[in-house]
């Protein structure tokens, strides 16, 4: 089954250009490790799910660029041709000139009822394209004006004309110390609408990599073409190929299904962290061994702990003892800083994947009461080594994960809007105070369902 | 691409804008080597086939030839002043080619320092004609983002037609944004009605500029003293590297001797230049000038920037530590570098806009902002206002620059002051019949100008009460954790 990617904004593009870049690299490299028909049908799963040939045997991207200014689409368009590897369809982009101001309104009721027809038709022929839809995998970042607006918008577009398909929303979380002063309005407008059409929202928070940069790949100077490519890796490292939960020598057909049915149980619960480890600079890979055992134990306590990467976990954070189990109301009887999860998902890449014990992630007192942890908790592997790390584990969790930066981003939010700074920008194209009122209270619901895991 | 246009107003005007195209053209030469017209320069500049006998329909995309060949480029601008001197001058200058006859509106006597006579006389006078040329330039234009105006505030023309010209553009092309130039009339200014002048400006620019960056004359002076002491003092081995000075034409097109105003209006060009580079070249975080709307503007009346230019020149050696790049952060925030006299720091940011040229990455902006942001009071509600951009070419002879706009409240001093000045001639009467005796100027309008101009600093009142609140509280906080000793 294919997947379509849509890359909205200059983060969004950015990015997307990374991921195939990365997806690229991982099955041209010819470390897999594994056997050769391992290796043959992981490419050709790979290729079916992310690209099509051409007839020059190139593969091309199922990707479909989309933003209000042209400067980043011919930039990207240009670097994926260079590369030799793969490249993008010509045709299969929209732009226009003039930007969208950080504009959130501009995005969404400006720009997205007028180009809708254009890129929709851009999405059809690419939807038309593939065997089998799989779903989309739109990218985007909220602080901005058109992959938080117009993207929104999108989203909303792509539910319509394709009810029956899955929609999987990267999102950018911005920098906590500004990107854009009017980030924490566009973040709010931006969740409460994805919220209602999309499956699920996966995030990546620029600070989160951005630390991960600094400490774990030792990188000085760091840009953000090194921070997309972090994440490409961890992106990567979830969307190519494995065998689902029951074993069976096929690669889930299924990719974007599958996520939602293993950790979107209910509705409210849509916001997806990820974790993945090892994290270490490229030229340390052939020097490092790790072993399966210290990985699991690593990325259980990155769970529990809420910690954003292998450094500095806090070993100190531990579930309740069994015994004080209580109906999930009762949050305060779970310890502090103590992470909830509703459900997760662990994939495995590499070396002796199939010994790996991973009993600890079914411990029930990870989970809340609702569900019970063999439907909570599911497990991929795949012998199959991932972008030259011998072995790589990756945790896709649903959990309290996002609940402070979301409780953060709405907040501030608020104490901007009780002075109503900036909301004329936003009226002037049509998005009025009681909008913004309603997605305060739509998110202010997915806080309290959160907390009170 | 969007393209801008410029329009100049007035003698100061025209001079500032002239140094811009000026160096403009510098600038895109040193970036586009091999002289084929592209994006970038489409937004200032549009290719003109002279074979064809001038005004093609459409853009011909093709070489740039020199300047005196057969294909030019043509300056998306409008030249208006009220006297022939300045313009005159441009038009023997070598832009000469650069501009034709429709882009040009003059008369012969000027407007004796009279904003009524800019504004009312001449508005009227020349309205149709404006308008006309105006939407000749943007027609030409693909998809016109922005118009630059550039004036002063003092005088007769710049003030007085320059704001007609605003009102006008707000009605013709009310989607396209106004960013507006002013160079603000200092203490001593030798014109004595300038601050009659400015305050009826004023009242324009609060109602019909998206965005002003206001200039002070003092201020380019005090940059150029410094610079001109850095060069004299010869400090040890160093050179400065010429083409580098904020202040300096070199390379550019002009060969004429420098005139005592060229080194002040160069720093103005630049501000312009670095203003819109993001928007020109590229980068992995563009900046666009609606963007730079949407994020320091939080009420519509409070669009007062307050610029910094660093670093105001370069030395010679290539090697650039991280200090220096940490250097030109800190100095973007220290008094010599800005443009205007105002004491920021003590003063409450209601937002501030970083955007970077060069070889410079997020993590180095990142690392300034944490470093620079304790010493900054930021407004309660926007206590991480900060807007940032990264274009990857920098500006001739740097490797890396940086433009900082503030929207803070320590502009309301210069507009107190410009009140007081105002209210002292007010108050007598003095030379109001020159401006009573014009058509359609009564004295509602000046009361009303400097009502306008009260309740504008009454706002910056009211938020920077919330500083004070904020300050107390912080003490409070302080005090409570036993971090000051009684």
């Amino acid at each position: 089954m294919s997947i379509v990617t849509v890359q909205l904004g200059q983060c969004g593009n950015q990015i997307g250009h990374e991921v195939f870049c990365c997806l690229c690299s991982d099955i041209c490299g010819s470390h897999g490790l594994c056997s050769k028909k391992e290796n043959q049908s992981y490419q050709d799963a790979c290729k079916e799910r992310f690209f099509w040939e051409e007839q020059s045997g190139v593969p091309v991207a199922r990707a479909v660029l989309v933003d209000m200014e042209p400067k980043v689409i011919s930039q990207t368009l240009s670097m994926a041709a260079r590369s030799g590897c793969w490249k993008y369809n010509n045709q299969s982009h929209f732009c226009q000139k003039q930007g969208s101001g950080n504009n959130w309104a501009n995005g969404y009721s400006v720009h997205g009822p007028r180009h809708k027809e254009s890129i929709m038709d851009l999405v059809q022929r690419e939807a038309e394209r593939c065997d089998r839809l799989g779903g989309f995998f739109t990218i985007m970042s909220m602080a901005g004006g058109t992959g938080s607006g117009l993207g929104a918008f999108v989203t909303q577009c792509l539910r319509d004309a394709f009810p029956a398909s899955f929609i999987l929303n990267h999102v950018i979380w911005p920098y906590g110390t500004g990107e854009v002063i009017v980030q924490n309005y566009n973040s709010v407008l931006t969740l409460s609408h994805l919220y209602r059409s999309s499956d699920a929202l996966l995030v990546h928070e620029n600070d989160v990599i951005h630390k991960i940069c600094a400490q774990l790949m030792n990188i000085k100077q760091i840009s953000f073409r090194d921070v997309n490519q972090v994440i490409a890796h961890q992106l990567g490292s979830v969307f190519q190929p494995v065998h689902p939960a029951e074993g069976g020598s096929n690669y889930s057909r299924n990719p974007l299904g599958d996520l939602m049915e293993a950790l979107v149980p209910h509705p409210e619960f849509k916001m997806l962290g990820l974790r993945n480890i090892p994290q270490i600079p490229e030229n340390s890979l052939p020097y490092s061994t790790f072993s399966w055992p210290g990985l699991i134990k690593h990325l259980r306590q990155m769970l529990i702990a809420n910690a954003q990467m292998e450094e500095g976990i806090d070993w100190q954070v531990r579930p309740p003892p069994p015994g004080s189990s209580t109906p999930s109301s009762h949050s305060t009887k779970k310890p502090l800083h103590f992470n909830t999860s509703i459900a997760n998902l662990v994939i495995l890449r590499g070396k002796d994947v199939h010994s790996v014990d991973l009993g600890s992630f079914q411990d029930p007192s990870l989970y809340t009461s609702w569900l019970k942890p063999q439907d909570a908790f599911n497990a991929w592997r795949t012998p199959r080594a991932f972008n030259k790390y011998e072995k790589s584990a990756s945790l896709v969790s649903n959990s309290q994960f996002l609940l402070k930066p979301l409780d953060s981003v709405v907040g501030k939010a608020w104490n901007m809007f009780a002075s109503k700074a900036y909301i004329h920008q936003y009226t002037k194209f049509g998005i009025e105070e009681e909008d913004f009122l309603d997605s305060f209270t739509t998110l202010e619901q997915v806080i309290s369902s959160y907390t009170t895991l | 691409m969007t393209q801008s246009v410029v329009v100049q107003v007035g003698q100061c005007g025209n001079q500032v804008g002239c140094r811009f195209w000026d160096l403009a053209l510098r600038e895109h030469a040193a970036v586009n080597k091999k002289g084929i017209y592209d994006e970038a320069l489409s937004s200032f500049f549009r290719n003109v086939d002279t074979r064809s006998g001038g005004d093609g329909p459409g853009i011909y995309k093709g070489k740039i030839c020199s300047l005196k060949a057969r294909v030019r480029q043509s300056i998306k601008a409008l030249l208006i002043d009220m006297e022939e001197g300045v313009v005159n001058e441009i038009l023997q200058g070598p832009l000469r080619d650069m501009f034709d006859s429709k882009q040009l509106i003059t008369d012969v006597s000027g407007s004796g320092n009279n904003w009524a006579v800019g504004h009312k006389l001449y508005g009227y006078q020349y309205r149709e004609s404006i308008v006309e040329k105006l939407r000749k330039t943007a027609e030409h234009c693909d998809c016109l983002q922005c118009f630059f105006i550039i004036h002063s505030m003092g005088g007769g023309t710049g003030s007085g037609l320059g704001t007609f010209v605003l009102n006008l553009l707000e009605d013709e092309f009310p989607e396209v944004y106004r960013f507006v130039t002013s160079v603000y009339p200092s203490g001593e200014d030798d014109v004595i009605t300038s601050p009659y002048n400015s305050v009826l400006a004023m009242k324009e620019l609060n109602e019909h500029a998206d965005c002003v960056l206001p200039v002070e004359n003092e201020s380019l002076f005090d940059i150029v003293n410094k610079i001109n002491q850095m060069i004299n003092s010869g400090k040890l081995g160093s050179t400065v590297k010429q083409n580098s000075l904020v202040t300096s034409s070199t390379g550019s097109v002009k060969t004429l001797q420098e005139k005592p105003f060229d080194a002040m209006n160069n720093i103005v060009a630049n501000l312009l230049l670095n203003l819109t580079s993001s928007a020109r070249f590229e980068g992995s975080l563009n900046m666009d000038l609606n963007e730079i709307s949407m994020n320091l503007v939080p009420f519509p009346r409070l669009h007062y920037l307050v610029s910094s230019l660093t670093p105001l020149y370069t030395l010679a050696d290539v090697n650039v530590p991280s200090r220096r790049l940490d250097q030109m952060f800190s100095d973007a925030f220290s008094r010599d570098h800005q443009l205007i006299q105002a004491d920021p720091k003590h003063s409450l940011y209601l937002a501030c806009a970083l955007l970077v040229r060069g070889n410079v990455q997020v993590s180095d902006l990142r690392r300034n902002i944490e470093r620079l942001k304790p010493s900054l009071h930021f407004v309660s509600w926007n206590q991480e206002g900060w807007k940032t951009g990264l274009c990857s070419v920098p500006p001739v002879g740097h490797s890396h620059s940086l433009l900082a706009l503030a929207n803070n409240t320590c502009i309301k001093p210069t507009f107190i002051e410009l009140k007081e000045r105002f209210m002292k001639l007010y108050k007598k009467k003095a030379h109001l019949h020159h401006y009573l005796q014009i058509d359609g100027m009564e004295q509602s309008c000046f009361s009303e100008a400097v009502s306008s101009l009260s309740d504008l600093i009454e706002e910056y009142n009211e938020l920077d009460v919330t500083k004070d609140d904020q300050f107390h509280n912080e003490v409070e906080a302080h005090t409570a954790l036993g971090h000051y000793t009684t």
